[in-house]
């Protein structure tokens, strides 16, 4: 089916040669690769465990049900409000010491859940400076302390782990045409607040759900900040199921209705979007609005906070950790566990892109059904990473036992583990891409003789340019980070940093585990430096 | 483009090198691979031993207990592992169940692990004994007041204990025991006691624990005795002291770090001698004082700061109870609301 045949597209109709083209297809493989896994979970359901069920739906399922809800509309809304408003306040307004903590912004990316919470709960908790301090000053322990380490604290670290998501994305959005718009409206006389919730936010709907829906699925399937606080979602139990009740079919069963519930999100996102899209004006002002006064200082003051939080009171609880090992670290301790985890995200990242470009072109015709082969695709986002470790290695070994292969346990089945982990967060940046690509440059290419590959190479590729390193970059943050798949299929000697700060969570020494979680940020921070950099060298500031 | 092509092709080749020291062919038998949940820094050195003693090299991979287990069910008999070696006779349990251990008829093994901490048909062997203890903060509980572990749910400990989520295995153990010897009516009485007795909501961690009972935020709590001992070792005057339960009734509970032999083992004979080894006197101790644990081996000395807390009789009830009964107990802290 052509986009022209398809009556719901109400844009610019895509020129295209609908018949014998192949292209829709490239993508099969990958599709059937990333679906295995998945397929595994649903059939879980063929091993009924009404036992179990009964159990789980009486005394589980309730508690669970309500704070999973409650923890993707708190953080849904919270890493809403923080990334748009962030974004929003550094696209288009200029204020004291924007330039200075603007890449500042998104260094919470560089953060694992699980060392944020370490972080945080150490800083706080019964044991920690704060409340030792405060116990030698006042003589009892503080009430306000006790309320941060409750069970919902954990709601915070959330937001401020996911919130550069929402913020990454709906900035570049702003930046390309927000403040043309926005001006636009309130020459005709609407008020400011008006303009932007009416026109700006609109607009930037496409990259603000998309930056949402990664932060959605990441802290659907979050385990490490969940567990070290206590806090009981869907993921918990089914670690509880598997670990506790020995039962991983009903675990499988329970991450397989967590699944459902992300595509249910994806799809009424869809449904509510409607089918018009705004085209956005690329062409860049290089001027901002100057907040001046208590409004600039309020600006400075947001942003401030936000970087105080998610990034410096991290760090200089993790460096007071690491503080009387740091001479080990230098002393090149951890050098290999630094290459390996390279070299695993350069590998995984290469991968993965591959994967989403695939995606991305062999979608680009399909319309509708490109949203639901898209939204499928990705769901390996959303299941929590040791459950969908279980299966994708279940799907291996399968694999090598019809197939003959020698997947399992070699170095090829964890980067594939990574590309379907992570194909949607490569995909993602890659959409918004896509649409730069005019119908008119093919047929222009075309009448000029260029073949169909040469197209690719010397026009599209290089129109997809932001979109690659962006993805690239992303995915790469995501694979050092990532620890349930490496922990489970790495080959030997590919022993990481996460791997190591696992070795140390596990039985609680976060001191010991400082050092290599310290060097991960570091080394995730390069990235996510040099992604907002280029994204403000490329829109000329 | 062409310069990222240019890094992801070395980078392929530079990986392709390093792949070449992996799988060895089988007939390799100076190597023995381990699947194991314990930490690197607590069995490398006993490893690079091992190696010393023997000229077996010793390769393992680290994860949790449950991955590790499908894992090795998922290998079947394609599995490069040995050896699993993990924490909890309720994972060894599991392991047994899930047919990814095979039986080891070891006499030396049956002479130097109780009977009581291994498998009845040597599926696995406990190596080291952990001890489930009550702690208590010594200013604010006389010892006069503890006797058993069902004795916390009594009405004078309300709003003073503090225990561990019950998603960690220890706890799950524990009352999985207490089922045995309580029966399910009783036992769960005990625990919904706990739960009322609770000053805040669980921890997530041993060591957190017994740092809110050291800060005054409450007085008693359950944890392993090493947990108090690493605070002890780096702190001589820490305020909290240890206290061994149960001593007129079942005994202390007791749990194990443990070891068995893969069911598709390549090499069975290094498994074997591997496994011996770390029960053998020559390891013992320091198996056992690496993370200030009980050695399983009568007469082999202790860290002094383990010495200190003084000896204890513990639970002779079969570890592979806990095992039976774990998803049992798993159910009945969910009812009685024990998160």
């Amino acid at each position: 089916m052509s986009a022209i045949a398809d009556p719901w597209t109400r844009k610019a109709p895509v020129v295209t040669r609908s018949t014998k083209d192949g292209r829709r297809w490239l993508a099969l493989p990958l599709l059937v690769l990333v679906l295995i896994p998945l397929g595994v979970l649903v059939a879980s359901w063929l091993d009924g465990q009404p036992d179990t069920w009964q159990h789980l739906s009486e005394h589980v399922m309730p508690r669970l049900v309500t704070n999973t809800l409650l923890m993707t509309v708190v953080v849904g809304v919270g890493v809403g409000v923080i990334g748009v408003g962030l974004g929003w306040l550094t696209a288009v307004c200029e204020f004291p010491g924007r330039r200075l903590m603007e890449p500042l912004l998104v260094l919470p990316l560089a953060f694992p859940t699980y060392v944020l919470a370490f972080a945080y709960l150490g800083l706080l908790d019964y044991g920690g400076p704060v409340q030792e301090f405060w116990r030698a000053t006042f003589n009892q322990t503080p009430g306000w302390l006790v309320a941060l380490r409750q069970p919902a604290g954990v709601l915070w670290i959330l937001i401020l782990a996911f919130y550069p998501y929402v913020y990454l994305l709906s900035r570049a959005s702003f930046m390309s045409g927000g403040l043309a718009t926005f001006e636009a409206g309130r020459s005709l006389g609407a008020s400011s607040a008006r303009v932007f919730f009416r026109v700006s936010l609109p607009a930037a709907r496409p990259a603000v759900v998309a930056g949402l829906a990664l932060a959605l699925m990441e802290t659907l399937a979050d385990f490490g900040a969940v567990a070290i606080f206590g806090f009981d979602t869907f993921t918990t139990a089914i670690y509880r199921t598997w670990y506790g009740l020995f039962n991983l079919a009903a675990a499988a069963q329970l991450a397989s209705l967590l699944m459902l519930f992300m595509l249910l999100l994806l799809l009424a996102e869809r449904f509510s979007r409607g089918r018009f899209r705004p085209r956005q004006d690329k062409r860049y002002k290089p001027h901002r609005i100057h907040l001046t006064g208590y409004r600039g200082w309020l600006a400075t003051g947001f942003q401030g906070l936000i970087v105080m939080l998610g990034v410096v009171i991290p760090l200089i609880q993790l460096g007071i950790w690491a503080w009387p090992q740091l001479g080990e670290a230098i002393g090149g301790r951890h050098n290999s566990l630094v290459v390996n985890t390279m070299l695993l995200s350069l590998m995984g990242a290469g991968l993965a892109l591959s994967a989403g470009l695939l995606l991305a072109f062999s979608v680009s015709r399909l319309r509708q059904q490109g949203h639901w082969i898209t939204d499928l695709a990705g769901l390996g986002y959303a299941i929590p990473g040791a459950v969908l470790a279980v299966a994708i290695m279940l799907a291996f070994t399968g694999m090598d036992r019809l197939a003959g292969t020698a997947l399992a346990g070699g170095l090829v089945a964890l980067l594939l583990a990574y590309s379907i982990r992570f194909l949607r967060v490569a995909y993602g940046p890659l959409e918004a891409g896509m649409s730069r690509l005019r119908p008119e440059y093919q047929e222009v290419a075309r009448s000029l003789g260029v073949s169909g590959w040469q197209r690719w190479v010397r026009i599209n590729l290089p129109l997809l340019r932001p979109g690659i390193v962006t993805a690239f970059m992303l995915v790469l943050v995501e694979i050092a980070k990532e620890m349930p798949a490496t922990l489970m299929m790495r080959p030997f000697g590919w022993e990481t940093l996460a791997v190591r700060i696992f070795e140390f969570t596990t039985e609680g020494e976060w001191e010991r585990a400082a050092v290599p979680a310290l060097i991960l940020v570091i080394l995730g921070a390069i990235p996510v430096i040099f992604l907002i950099r280029r994204s403000a060298g490329l829109m000329g500031r | 483009m062409r310069l990222l092509s240019c890094v992801g092709l070395s980078l392929l080749l530079v990986a392709c090198d390093r792949n070449d020291s992996g799988p060895l062919p089988p007939e390799a038998e100076s190597r023995v691979v381990v699947y194991t949940s314990r930490q690197s820094h607590l069995i490398e050195p006993l490893f690079e031993r091992f190696t010393e003693s023997t000229g077996i090299q010793v390769d393992y991979i680290t994860d949790s207990e449950a991955p590790l287990i499908e894992r090795l069910a998922a290998e079947g008999d394609r599995t490069q592992a040995d050896v699993f070696m993990t924490v909890d006779a309720g994972n060894l349990w599991f392991a047994t169940q899930r047919e990814v251990l095979q039986p080891l008829d070891s006499s030396a093994l049956a002479e130097a692990v109780p009977e009581n901490l291994r498998d009845p048909d040597g599926h696995w062997f406990g190596l080291s004994i952990r001890a489930r203890a009550i702690v208590y903060h010594p200013d604010r509980v006389d010892p006069e007041e503890l006797s058993t572990y069902q004795a916390l749910a009594d009405e004078k400990w309300d709003d003073r204990l503090c225990l561990r989520t019950s998603r960690k295995v220890y706890n799950q153990s524990l009352v999985a025991m207490l089922i045995e010897h309580l029966g399910t009516e009783e036992a769960e009485q005990v625990v919904s006691g706990w739960v009322d007795n609770l000053a805040v909501p669980p921890f997530s961690s041993d060591t957190q624990m017994i740092q809110a009972v050291g800060a005054g935020r409450c007085d008693v709590g359950i944890a392993n005795s090493y947990y108090l001992g690493r605070l002890q070792r780096d702190d001589e005057d820490y305020p909290v002291a240890i206290y061994w339960p149960n001593q007129e009734t079942s005994g202390v509970h007791v749990n194990i770090s443990g070891a068995g032999m893969t069911r598709h083992a390549p090499r069975p004979g290094n498994a074997r001698k591997l496994i011996e080894w770390l029960a053998s006197e020559a390891a013992q101790e320091e198996f056992a004082s690496l993370n200030m644990e009980y050695p399983v081996l009568d007469g082999v000395e202790l860290d002094p700061v383990v010495a200190a807390w003084g000896e204890f009789r513990h639970d002779p009830t079969n570890l592979a109870v806990a095992g039976e009964r774990q998803s049992e107990a798993v159910r009945l802290m969910d009812r009685v609301g024990y998160r």
